[in-house]
């Protein structure tokens, strides 16, 4: 580097600009938080939602599935199940998945298993019912198709 | 080694490569997971392997960066540790909790591990790289302050090198940003949203400050290059660091319910973040060039210039590929993310572990300019065993992933399912569990060189630097 550039000018670089993206990152987490409630409908939060949470993270399920893609990627991504299994009915995937998860894990040979959790019918709907509402967040129309 | 209290270092990198061992073969069985999708199953379902497989990752660069830490302040502040004593039984405070942690993960199913740690008291359980039972992740906290103030005491004491300052200052947001960690409300997207200020801010923050700061000083030792310019570059690099990587943050912000301006800022600034690896990789190469004096550590020098180079392809050029945001629409949590997800770990930051280790240890036995050229050899063929075989598995994952679009992302009518797209991908995956199994006879290969005996290149070399002694230019490390 030529001999222009002083080691105290970039220090002051470091300093100056760590210090002033880190302000910028916490003036638009702000902006961010203040615009969050018209986009993740947090009014659809209920105690089932909250339970189902709950749930999803006490049994791990990041561990395989991934969760508006993030997550693991063993297993289907999750944030679009209900598009892709509930017709548009919410009655009809509650079915899908009291079905779905008494038949885990499938008896095919050499197919990724999923475990079988024991969850009661109450926690299987409060686990869908977090889906849902996941499935409502409005984040910018990812993914591009149902098959996530 | 300058000072006694230095040793310390020791346990905490031995006891970091034995967790990177157990990290890869939970890689292998996951990798054979991927291909007999029931392997093991039910004793050991994939997402405890991974579970094991990320924490072990993340405790091991820890215990990495703790040792580094305990190593280099002490030299660079010119004094002994402030409490080496503290620091032996934060050694065994975190192996115990990392231990039982893992054992956790492995002997009960998680519910039962959340129910017994009593998660619900302070829900923190369940969340990717966040597994750990909260009691644990207190224990982390506990283990970090002790440790701070134990380096920070020693900062203060001595002399406040850039490197010191450097690497304090990233040590501490790496304290300060885990506390994010405890925050797990019900809305799963403010948990998200703050989810990264725990990852992001550490993989793309604070850590590259602590990179930047092990590598600065492995390259004083080895070149005995002016550290005035040595810590210049680092200066700049770690600026640019901050610079892109604190907005850059945005790339996260995409597709996880934050609004469209971060979709903009994201791009913008990811596509900078590239730049300080760049730079690195000039440092380190122009460092080397202008060295002044041949260190008999070689092997160390080696490690110092890899960690540049598979730093920027993994973070740089792996990460861009995929950071712009309509190219990210389509490979987002694709197989593309874990080909960046393992070069760029693997590059920046357990190769600057593996750095540090190969140059401290040798001195911490004795051997003041390295091991003995027979170990060296040795650990040279493991070195490129690994970055070649993990460049293979990054390869591997990179066209999984690209198929993995074309089949299930790319089609708007007749694309396959996760599943189906799944199983025409196994020959690839097959060709990753390959360079798996080339990756974990390197790290064999790299664990027998510290039993390698032979002549010590000190001999051979304190006679040389005697004779020398006279002309010899000074290596600036002693001022």
């Amino acid at each position: 580097m030529a001999e222009m550039f002083t080691k105290g000018m970039a220090r002051n670089i470091y300093y100056g600009g760590g210090v002033f993206f880190f302000l910028l990152l916490v003036g638009l987490t702000f902006d961010t938080l203040r615009e969050l409630p018209q986009r993740d409908h947090r009014e659809n939060i209920t105690e089932s939602v909250a339970r189902g949470k709950a749930l999803w993270e006490e049994n791990n399920c990041i561990g395989c599935h991934s969760l508006m893609g993030e997550g693991a990627y063993f297993a289907p991504e999750l944030a679009n199940v209900f598009d892709r299994y509930g017709q548009g009915s919410e009655e009809n995937f509650h079915q899908f998945m009291q079905a779905w998860m008494a038949m885990q894990p499938m008896p095919t040979e050499g197919r990724r298993k999923m475990p079988q959790f024991h969850l009661s019918q109450q926690q299987v709907a409060d686990l869908t019912d977090f889906l849902i509402w996941t499935s409502r967040v409005n984040d910018n129309d990812w993914p591009p198709n149902r098959e996530g | 080694m300058k000072f006694e209290s230095q040793s310390v270092a020791k346990p905490y990198f031995i006891f970091a490569l034995a967790l990177f061992t157990g990290q890869i073969l939970f890689g292998l069985i996951m990798g054979l997971q991927y291909i007999i999708g029931d392997f093991l199953f039910p004793y050991l379902p994939f997402n405890v392997a991974r579970m094991v497989h990320t924490n072990l990752l993340i405790v091991w660069l820890l215990f990495g960066f703790m040792g580094a830490s305990y190593y280099l302040v002490p030299e660079e502040a010119g004094v002994e540790l402030h409490s080496p004593r503290l620091a032996r039984i934060m050694f065994w405070v975190f192996a115990a909790a990392g231990v039982a942690t893992i054992l956790g993960y492995l002997l009960v199913p998680y519910a039962e591990l959340a129910r017994l740690t009593h998660n619900e008291l302070l829900p923190t359980m369940g969340r990717e790289f966040l597994e750990q039972p909260t009691i644990t992740k207190i224990g982390i906290v506990v283990v970090a302050l002790a440790f701070i103030y134990n380096i920070g005491m020693t900062v203060l004491k001595g002399r406040k090198t850039v490197i010191n300052m450097v690497l304090i200052t990233g040590l501490i947001g790496l304290a300060v940003f885990f506390l994010f960690s405890f925050y797990n409300p019900e809305n799963l997207v403010l948990d998200k949203f703050f989810w990264w200020w725990v990852v992001h801010l550490w993989v793309e923050g604070v850590w590259e400050l602590i990179l930047g700061a092990i590598l600065a000083f492995v390259l004083i030792k080895v070149t005995g290059v002016d550290r005035e310019v040595i810590e210049k570059w680092l200066y700049v690099i770690i600026a640019m660091a901050l610079i892109s990587g604190l907005i850059g943050m945005g790339h996260h912000y995409y597709w996880i319910g934050p609004g469209e301006y971060w979709l903009w800022l994201g791009s913008i600034f990811s596509a900078i973040e590239p730049i300080p690896f760049f730079m690195m990789v000039m440092f380190a190469f122009r460092m080397v060039r202008q060295r002044r004096h041949q260190h008999g550590n070689q092997i160390a020098t080696l490690w110092a210039l890899g960690t540049a180079v598979m730093a920027f392809l993994g973070a740089g050029v792996w990460g861009f590929i995929h950071t712009l945001a309509p190219v990210n629409y389509y490979t987002h949590g694709s197989q593309i993310t874990a080909a960046h997800g393992h070069l760029a770990f693997f590059g920046a930051y357990a190769m600057v572990v593996m750095c540090i280790i190969s140059y401290a240890m040798p001195i911490m036995r004795g051997r003041l300019q390295g091991n003995s050229p027979q170990a060296q050899k040795l650990e040279t063929f493991a070195f490129w065993a690994m970055c070649i075989s993990m460049l293979g598995i990054t390869l591997a994952l990179t066209v999984a992933g690209a198929w993995q679009v074309a089949l299930q992302r790319l089609p708007e009518v007749g694309a396959l399912s996760f599943m189906n797209t799944q199983d025409k991908l196994i020959p690839i995956f097959w060709v990753r569990e390959l360079f798996g199994v080339v990756f974990f006879l390197g790290l064999v290969a790299y664990l027998a060189s510290f039993f390698v005996g032979g002549v010590k290149v000190a001999d051979r070399q304190q006679q040389e630097s005697t004779e020398k002694a006279a002309e010899a230019v000074c290596c600036g490390s002693c001022n």
